[in-house]
């Protein structure tokens, strides 16, 4: 089964408190902590198990510049054994369609049999994969949190749906499918990992070298673009409870008192 | 004037509660703007929520194929494109079958694409101003997108109030005609019920929720102790069950269980809205984060910044004492 998963660099929102820029319209970036993205490392932990018990290869793919080669590494530590960085000036301010075009360049020029992407990203849109898929005329499944591999032409998977349940399907191969957190235990990637594929070469792709057409992709071509960021006004939110712990928690027995809490 | 569809999303026999929001997020996109309920599916189930819909919607359209039973997106999809012309601003649920349908149907209609919508600030020309949230609702942005050739948009579930009345005598259409070819490289097979847990959450009236502040598993003993003390049942969110610290029946959110306690007592967690989708009934929410800028606190009713960790075991003590 030779498998791609497309990943991608995030600010870490386990890590960072997010304050807005001085002028407003960004995230102020200087001192953000990156990670990859949660739902991606369950998509390749999944990916190199299935490699594990059928054989083949994973890959890994992403979007994005100089820096996001680090996660390509390591998701390589983790063990997949390629990885490929698709970086041009051209890709900046791709919307979800653009990144899935200049994905689908990659993926034409290799011979994959399942794909797979995170079930959403730092953006929350989770769109690429679905777009991906279409745009291959490839089948697509989301939220996936079952895979079973019984045969090359066709799996199982189930999705994880409301209140719970789980909707098995069966779906023909090559496909595309979106990776639900909590499908596996992605494996911990320690130091010793990172330094052993820190000289593995990982190729970069240009526009060119995809043939992708920078007109369809980057700002360029985006028909959704982000203006701005801004902190919303919710109205009043909650009653902070302020003081010693004490006193906060003496104002906050006698309001779960009256509420039914005690 | 624009033309919008809503494809509307239903469950046995009954609408979603999201089909009755698309009309104030029509109305927010252009005042006035026409909107047209579309309803994919086979027999008697569709024709209840066709008619359902006729009373809020002035036109419904109607799919009925024995391949549409049950919403393979696949299925759905192929429908859509059949019926909707190109330049369609198209209306889906940003919920687990939305997000099955929805990108994918903009690239086939080749429209614009935007998820989650959280509000609409109408059109300027050809652009549509949009409000979305990035970052598990830490930030918001304002999104625009150029709707000249139509666009794909799934709206967050609640983010719009339900149209109110009932009386708008509305027709039904039928399409099914046109539906076309709906082979597909996907077949559902069943739906596997989720199990049912040693505790069953939805039944409390006061829960004690972990999120990712509980930090390890040996920790949720100081949850359970608190729990313990005011008579209440621990839950969780997401990235708990994820872990497989707790089973998934103890999970609130829309992908877990939904509950209606008096009290919910949200310890380290930061509120996603696919979270809080699951906390219905109006509860007393109380937030426990060290993060002062959790999303939590927008939603809830009392807000402490502390760490749990620390906090909980002193609530603790403090109610024993009472």
């Amino acid at each position: 089964m030779e498998i791609l998963v497309c990943v991608k660099r995030v600010p870490d929102t386990a890590e960072n408190e997010f304050e807005l820029n001085s002028a407003g319209n960004d995230l102020d970036r200087d001192d953000l902590v990156y990670s990859v993205n949660e739902w991606d490392n369950y998509a390749v932990e999944e990916a190199i198990q299935i490699v594990d018990n059928v054989g083949g290869s994973v890959t890994v793919v992403t979007v994005g510049d100089d820096e996001a080669e680090e996660v390509l590494r390591r998701e390589m530590a983790m063990g997949a054994n390629n990885g490929v960085l698709l970086s041009d000036d051209a890709f900046e301010g791709s919307d979800g369609k653009g990144i899935a075009a200049i994905l689908k360049a990659e993926i034409e020029k290799g011979k994959y049999d399942l794909i797979l992407t995170g079930a959403q990203a730092d953006e929350g849109a989770g769109q690429v994969g679905g777009m991906l898929a279409a745009m291959l005329d490839y089948p697509y499944a989301s939220l996936v949190n079952k895979i079973e591999v019984d045969g090359d032409a066709k799996i199982k998977v189930g999705r994880e749906i409301e209140g719970g349940n789980q909707e098995m399907n069966e779906i023909e191969l090559p496909c595309v499918l979106s990776i639900q957190t909590g499908i596996n235990e992605p494996r911990y990637v320690g130091i010793r990992g990172i330094r052993k594929v820190a000289k593995v070469e990982i190729p970069v792709k240009s526009a060119g070298d995809l043939g992708v057409d920078e007109g369809a992709v980057g700002e360029a071509g985006a028909k959704t673009k982000r203006v701005d960021y801004f902190v919303p006004d919710m109205g009043d939110g909650a009653e902070m409870l302020e003081g010693s712990t004490d006193e906060i928690i003496e104002k906050l027995i006698e309001k779960l008192k009256a509420k039914g809490g005690l | 004037m624009t033309q919008i569809y809503a494809y509307i999303p239903f469950k046995n026999g009954a609408a979603e509660d999201v089909a009755l929001e698309y009309p104030a997020a029509a109305e927010k996109i252009e005042a006035g703007a026409t909107v047209t309920a579309i309803v994919t599916g086979s027999g008697a189930d569709l024709d209840g929520v066709a008619n359902e819909m006729a009373k809020y919607y002035k036109e419904v359209i109607k799919v009925d194929n024995a391949a549409l039973a049950y919403p393979n997106a696949e299925v759905v999809r192929k429908a859509l494109v059949n019926i909707l012309p190109a330049d369609a601003i198209v209306l889906a649920a940003h919920d687990t079958f939305g997000m099955d349908l929805a990108p994918g149907l903009s690239v086939k209609l080749d429209s614009a694409y935007v998820a989650d919508v959280v509000d609409f600030e109408g059109k300027d020309g050809d652009l549509l101003k949009i409000v979305r949230q990035e970052l598990g609702g830490a930030v918001s942005t304002h999104v625009t997108s150029d709707v000249s050739s139509g666009a794909v948009i799934t709206i967050r579930p609640g983010a719009f109030a339900p149209v109110e009345g009932g009386d708008a005598g509305g027709s039904v259409t039928d399409k099914s005609g046109d539906a076309g070819d709906l082979a597909a490289k996907r077949t559902f097979l069943e739906v596997v019920e989720a199990e049912v847990g040693d505790v069953d959450i939805t039944k409390s009236d006061v829960l004690v929720s972990i999120g990712r502040g509980i930090e390890d598993e040996d920790n949720i003993e100081v949850a359970q102790e608190l729990a313990d003390a005011m008579g209440a049942v621990v839950s969780c969110s997401r990235p708990i069950v994820d872990a497989k610290w707790l089973e998934k029946s103890r999970q609130v959110g829309t992908s877990g269980q939904t509950v209606k306690p008096k009290v919910y007592m949200a310890m380290g967690i930061s509120g996603s809205f696919q979270h809080m989708g699951g906390v219905k009934g109006n509860p007393f929410i109380v937030a426990v984060n060290k993060n002062p800028k959790a999303p939590i606190f927008q939603v809830a009713d009392v807000g402490v910044v502390e760490d749990i960790l620390e906090f909980m075991p002193e609530l603790q003590e403090a109610i024993e004492e009472l």
